[in-house]
Order: structure tokens, then sequence, then C-alpha cells
């Protein structure tokens, strides 16, 4: 390979964090205007090698060069006049400030006078969104925004600091598929014009769809370099499983006896703007599949069922006894359970341990008189450990410490272990690797053959139809259609009646 | 294309921004609840205390007199609220701050008087920074833990007397009619240029909005904590010299009792929000203001002052409670 044309080189990184080596000895090296794919299961060490070239973490071991010449990287600063810019997995953005007051958050443009000149960055900041063919107001409070909009604006923030290095981590994990469409086309654009990209991805087909080349890391090391070209799907899985599996995920007839009363029953449910006259059924043992556009109201459904948003009107029933949903302790008391869409946020604490946070749900059951049974605690927590490959080097580790990926599965451990009734799950294996992902798949399916109701929320369209056995398909709060899932027959099929294109 | 947006811009500009603004009036009126309350209770008692004098000149311009020193130690508490963090400390350190100057005063004259006093001031900033951001105890325990230490200390250092201011010159700079609402006003200038206009404050917003994310955008928000604590002590130890120069011209370590509560208040009317991200200087000069007018016009409508404070309390809670952003409507 030319060295000349590497932008980064890194090589022989190491770093351990209190004694656990998570990098060993991981060599890497990025060519000018390439897109290349950085992968590799949770916890295998993706996101620390980025923070170290970012300047988040010092390397215990190892060199790094920009462009040919030796550099050590202190801080974010230093990395950021570097030209290396990066997309947080988790976001780096102020939701109180505005969208151009986030865009240049640190390299604020200043008038003649010394003060800050907000109507230039407001300028700018527009050029730059203009240049990257989207539309936002960039006086719009950062807060008011969704998802898709954060993450085009932590790209346009590494634009406007003039990144010649773009690292984008999992950029897409939460993103609706026509926005994932909106990333691409910007990935390849940038690249053309002489910005390499870092693409750090769990998803194998958008894997192959944007890059040129990949590395996959295992457990902290470099297993594999090669372009895409010369790879096959199962090849790039290998790498990255260290075993040979079919990393593709299978849909399984499970019959469903719907002949008695259904579990739950949801009566024209209307809430807010977002959910508007929403019926189906749901026996037990079936998994529902809920798919739509971002914005199509799947999440405030979801929510309105666990009780957190008010209900305008409609009736919820379970077991044919019509329930009243005033608050998330309403709706646990009648067994529905909700894993959200926002981990970091709704779904953990962060400075807790993990078994902490695994056990929180579930106390009442380990109870020992007044107090609580510690022994049977770890031997519960150990078991979802287990269970979901979690990947942490203690239970009693604070989750926050935890790569995304693993921070996830928490999330879900924690739920999965409640033994709920309605079990209502928000795009659950956003980040999840591609092992756990088929491991979550299985719970899902023990779930429903013990009789409960699974509501799955997913952009993945290869994941939802994996699991359901029927699927909803909502739009503008809605329901547009609904679908057994044999009557699907391929991904396409669903992804044009999510858009609403009729078939 | 680089040439023509900022043309583009420019002219969609006007229209644009009129839009904006009566949208914003319209959704988040919720946010000027602190004018709306001022401007509503002001013509209340225009109308119901005329004839008590409520009107005369010199009442209406009691009310930013007596308001000054509220929000000097208010404008820098802004700041540290903020970013998320407190200051109960402020009340005792207006006592003590009046006394050191006091004592200066007595030993020199204007000049040693204002040191002694800043000198005590940048003292505490200091070690409440020092023990908030590189210790990393929470503000609330430090600050609380403060205010009885430095009480305690200026009632020890002086049996419980109070200190004569012993310079005119000081009495007439930090005391008289005209220099406290010309404090006021200087203060509320330079602090909303500063939150507004400047890096420092809006990496002070950034901090309190998200401080991880602030950190990843390159922001030292350590340090920066620091120096709105050492800030926030020397606009207090500001405000301790006018306490002081005002009305008994003497320096008391009691001076002060409670004020920091009036400060916190006067802030939080104001719109800022007490988990960081949001601050507003103007909001909390007219949330200083306010309380003011409120005590100001139920006096003269002959209240007493327990009763006062009841209302007071009340007002309050009504105030935050229609600013407050429903929740669950998200
Ligand atoms: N600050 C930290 N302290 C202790 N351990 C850490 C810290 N940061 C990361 N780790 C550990 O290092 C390992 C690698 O984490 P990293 O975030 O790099 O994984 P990743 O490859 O990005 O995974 P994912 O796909 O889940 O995002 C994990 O086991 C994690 O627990
Ligand atoms: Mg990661």
């Amino acid at each position: 390979m030319d060295d000349l044309a590497l932008a980064i080189r890194m090589a022989g990184i190491r770093k351990s964090f209190s004694g656990n080596v998570v990098l060993n000895e991981v060599d890497f090296g990025l060519r000018r205007g390439e897109v290349h794919v950085l992968a590799g299961g949770n916890g295998a060490g993706k996101s620390t090698l980025m923070k170290i070239l970012q300047g988040v973490y010092s390397l215990d071991a190892g060199r790094i060069e920009i462009d040919g010449r030796d550099v050590v990287l202190h801080s974010i600063h230093e990395a950021r006049q570097a030209g290396i810019g990066m997309v947080f997995q988790e976001f780096s953005l102020i939701p109180t400030l505005s969208v151009a007051k986030n865009v240049f958050l640190g390299t604020e443009r200043l008038a003649r006078s010394h003060l800050l000149d907000d109507a230039s960055s407001v300028t700018r900041t527009r050029e730059i969104f203009a240049d990257m063919g989207v539309d936002i107001d960039p006086n719009m409070p950062m807060s008011k925004l969704g998802t898709a909009y954060w993450q085009l604006t932590e790209i346009a923030k590494a634009l406007a600091q003039n990144a010649k290095v773009l690292i984008l981590d999992e950029p897409t994990a939460s993103l609706a598929k026509h926005e994932v469409e909106l990333l691409f086309a910007l990935v390849g654009r940038l690249a053309a014009s002489g910005i390499s990209i870092i693409y750090i991805s769990h998803r194998m087909d958008e894997i192959f769809r944007i890059a040129d080349r990949i590395t996959v890391l295992r457990d902290g090391n470099r297993v594999l370099t090669a372009p895409l070209s010369e790879l096959s799907p199962a090849d790039v899985v290998e790498a990255i499983v260290g075993r040979k599996v079919d990393g593709t995920l299978q849909w399984r007839e499970r019959t469903v006896d719907r002949s008695g009363a259904p579990l739950l029953e949801v009566r024209a449910l209307s809430a807010g703007r977002r959910v508007q006259d929403v019926s189906f059924v749901a026996h037990a043992g079936e998994i529902i599949g809920l798919a739509g556009l971002m914005g199509s109201g799947r999440t405030e459904l979801a929510r309105c069922l666990f009780g957190i948003d008010p209900i305008d009107s409609g009736t919820v029933h379970i077991h044919g006894k019509q329930i009243e949903l005033r608050s998330s302790a309403d709706a646990i008391a009648v067994g529905i359970a909700l894993i959200p869409e926002d981990r970091r946020v709704q779904g953990l604490v962060l400075q807790h341990s993990v078994r902490d946070n695994l056990l929180i749900t579930q106390l009442k059951g380990l109870r020992r008189g007044p107090l609580l049974n510690d022994r049977k605690g770890s031997a519960t927590a150990a078991k979802l450990i287990q269970q979901l490959s979690v990947k942490t080097a203690s239970p009693n580790l604070a989750v926050g410490r935890l790569s995304g990926g693993n921070q996830q599965k928490v999330v879900i451990g924690k739920w999965l272990g409640t033994d709920p009734e309605i079990l209502i799950m928000d795009e659950p294996t956003a980040g999840v690797d591609i092992g756990t992902k088929s491991e979550i798949i299985e719970r899902i399916r023990d779930l429903a053959d013990a009789g409960k109701v699974v509501v799955v929320i997913s952009s993945e369209l290869p994941e939802l139809l994996a699991v359901s056995d029927r699927i909803v398909v909502l739009r503008s709060g809605s329901i547009e259609r609904e679908f057994e899932r044999h009557e699907i027959e391929n991904e396409h099929t669903l992804q044009l009646a999510i858009q609403g294109v009729s078939s | 294309m680089t040439d023509l947006a900022p043309l583009a811009a420019l002219a969609g500009s006007p229209p644009g921004r009129l839009q904006i603004l009566a949208r914003r009036l319209g959704t988040d009126w919720r946010q000027y609840v602190i004018y709306i309350g001022f401007v509503t209770i002001f013509v209340i008692f225009a109308v119901t205390l005329n004839d008590k004098g409520f009107l005369q000149t010199n009442n209406l311009l009691n009310i930013p007199r007596q308001a000054s020193s509220v929000a000097v130690a208010a404008v820098a508490m802004t700041f540290l609220i903020s970013c998320a963090e407190i200051d109960l400390s402020v009340g005792s350190l207006v006592g003590l701050s009046g006394l050191a100057a006091a004592y200066g005063s007595l030993h020199g004259g204007l000049i040693t008087a204002i040191l002694a006093a800043v000198g005590v001031g940048l003292l505490i900033g200091v070690v409440n920074g020092v023990l908030v951001t590189y210790v990393e105890i929470p503000s609330f325990l430090v600050t609380l833990a403060m205010l009885w230490m430095i009480r305690g200390f200026g009632q020890w250092r002086t049996d419980s007397k109070a200190q004569p201011i012993a310079s005119e010159a000081f009495r007439t700079l930090f005391g008289s009619n005209t220099m406290r609402i010309v404090w006021l006003v200087v203060f509320a200038v330079v602090g909303a240029i500063v939150l507004n206009k400047t890096r420092a404050g809006r990496y002070v917003l950034a901090t309190g909005g998200n401080r991880t994310a602030a950190e990843f955008s390159g922001i030292s928000t350590r340090k920066l904590k620091f120096y709105v604590f050492v800030g926030t002590s020397l606009c207090a130890a500001f405000a301790g010299m006018m306490v002081a120069a005002n009305l008994n011209n003497y320096g008391k370590y009691e001076n002060g009792t409670g004020l920091e509560l009036s400060v916190i208040a006067a802030v939080i009317l104001g719109g800022t929000s007490l988990f960081g991200g949001k601050g507003s200087i103007a909001g909390t000069i007219f949330g200083a203001l306010f309380v003011q007018l409120i005590g100001n016009g139920l006096l003269l409508s002959g209240l007493e002052s327990s009763q006062l404070d009841i209302i007071k309390g009340a007002i309050i809670i009504v105030a935050v409670a229609l600013r407050r952003e429903k929740s669950g409507a998200r």
C-alpha cells in the first residue's frame, strides 16, 4: 500500500482501562477520500480506537501519523486542529442552544469587537447545510429537533471546523430509511470531495453499500483489513464473530392461537397529534411488529400504551377488561413494560452499576422480608449478563463505562427479567452487534412462546421481518395497513407499504 | 452560492424575523412571564395605590434602589445557575465583605475599603471554586457549609458588633441613591453582554446544557466553572459594599442574612433554568425588581412585613408555576 496516500496511520495502538486490555497492538490506515468501515462486536474497541484518534483518551503505546507526520494528540482540541472531526455515538450537542450556536460551539466566530458574531454563524451554517443538501433552520433550538437532525448538525459541526477526516460512529442507529439514504448520499459527496471517512456500523447491508475498505476488530485485536470488493458478507460476519455463523436473520413461522379473546386490544386510540384512531389486537403468544417512518407515531403510540403520554380518546383492554393508563405505574401494574428508544436518557442510570441497573425493575421478586436478597440479586444479574453476552469487566462496573451496544443490552435485560405480560420494545437492537441481535430475537420468541405479547418497533426491516408474526404499518399517526407476516414477500414490499406506495 | 447566500438570507429576513417573533410570543409566552407579571402587577398597583403615592417618582425610583444589591449578586448567580451550579454563601459573604470594607475604611480610606472587600470576595470565590470543581464536592454542600463558616467567622471576629464605614467617599460611591441605580444598570448591561455576546457566556450555557457535550466540544468546563464561582463571590462582595454603604452605614456580620434566597428567587423568576443551560440577565433583573415591586406596593397598602412575606412567597410559586413548561407534552 502506498503510505503516502494515507491520511491517517495508527500503528501498534494499545489501550487498557484499569487492567483490562481494550486495544492490543492495533494498526489502522485511512486513505485520502476513502470510506473505511470499522466493524466488530459490541465492546470490541471501535469507539475507543476512535476516541484515541480524537484525543479523548491517551494511548498506552503506539503512534499516530496524520498526513505522514507523527502527532501526539492531547486533547479534542488538538485533534480538531489536525483536521479530525467526529460524530460521536453519544451526541456532543447542547439541547438548550440553537443549531448554529452548536455548529460553532468551541470555534465561535467573532466580530471585530471581539464579541460573538452570531449573525455570521447563522449565515455560514446555512451555507454548510446547503452544501450538504439538507434543510434545517439554523435558529431552531436543538431540543426541538429529532435525532436525524442532531446527526446532521454533528456533521455540519465537523465540517464547519474544516475536518479532513470525519468519523461517524453508528450514525444510522436511530435513523429512518429515507434519512439513511440522505446520509449515504452525503457521505458519498464528502468522500468525492476528498474527505476521508471512518464509518462504524453493525449493519451488513450498509457496510457493503457505502464502504471502500473495512477493518474488523475483535476483542481489541485487528483481525481483518481488506477492500470490500474482495469479501462476501459471510466473510465479514465470520471476522466479527470469530467463527462461521449464519449472519442473516431468519423468520420462523410460529403458530398463534387466535381463537380466544385477545390479550391486548387497543380501540380507536388517539393522543396528541401523533396518534390518531389506532386500533389493533394482539393475542397471547403473538409478536407484533410496528413499522413506519420516523415521526409516524410509533414511539408516541408506545408511550401512550405505557401511560407516559396522556390518551385523548379511545380505550385499551387487557384480557377483555378496560384499563386506565394514567402513569407508567398503572401500566406496570397491569403487566406492560416498555424498552424505550433513547437508552441513555430513559433507560439507564449511567453512574449505577450494571447489576443495579439490571435489577431495578425486579426488586420486588428479590425481597427477603423487608430487606433485599443480595445473593439472589447477584445470581439474577449474572444470568442476564450471560444470556445477553453483555461485555463488562464486572457486574459492579458503572453502566456508563460499557460500550454503546452493551448498554443497550443492559436496557433490554432490565425488562426481559421482569417477565411482563406485554412487552413493548422501541428500536431494541439499535447499535447491537450481529451475534447479539439474533440472541435478542430468540429471547423475544421465548417470551411470546410463554404466552406474552411482544410489540416490536424497528426501523431495521430485516429484523422486523425476522421476528414479527404480524406487522402493523403506521403512517402519520394512523394505521396504514396491517399484514400477516406470510403476506409480505420481501423487504421491498414492506418498504413500499411504509412509504405509502400501494402495491 | 457562497456570495449569494448571505444576500438571500438578508432578503428573506425581515418578514422571517417578524414571523418568528410572533410565533415565539404565541407559543413561548411562558418565557416572558416575568415581564408580563411585572407589568400586570405594576398596573394593578398604579390603579389601586395611586392615592397612596405609588406613582410618585421617588417611590418608583425606590424600587430599583432597593433591588440593586440583590440584582448585582443575581447577575453573577445567573451565570452560576446557568452552568448548573449554585452558591448559597452569597448572603453571608455580603455580610463579611461589608465588614471587611468597614475595617478597610478605618485603616486607610476608600481604596483600602474596596480592596479589603474585593479581597474577601476573591478568597471565598477561590475556596468555593476549588472545592466544587477540583475536589468535586457538590456546590450545594460546599456553599451551604461556607454560609455558616463565613457568618460564624464574622460574628466571632467582631463580637457581633456593627462596624461603621469611615469613608464618606465610599458611602457615596456605593450607597447613594444615584449610584445604586447606576450600579444596577452597569451590572445588568455588562452581564447581558458577557452572557449573550462572548465565548465565556456561550460556554457557560453549553456547560449547563450538557457538560459532556461541552467537554467534547473542547470546552474546559472545570476551569470555566471555577471562574464563575470566583465571579459570583466577587459580585457578592460588591453587593456587600452596597449594603454596608447604604442605609445603616455600617458593616455587620448579619447583613445579607437570607439574601442568597432573594438572589436565587430573582434568577429563577427571570427564567433561568435551575437545571442549567438557559439563562437571561434581563429576566434576572426583572425578577429582582418584581420582588421589590411587590414589597413596595404591599407595604404602601398597609400590610405588615410578615403578611408581605406570605404573599411574596405565594406570588413566586404562581410565577414559576406559570412559567413551567408542561411535562409529558413532548
Ligand atoms: N472509560 C472506560 N472505562 C472502563 N472501561 C471502558 C471505558 N471505555 C470503554 N471501556 C471498555 O472498553 C471496551 C471497548 O469499548 P468500546 O466502546 O470501544 O466498544 P465498541 O467496539 O465501540 O462497542 P459498541 O459496538 O458496543 O459501540 C468495552 O468492554 C468497554 O466496557
Ligand atoms: Mg461504540
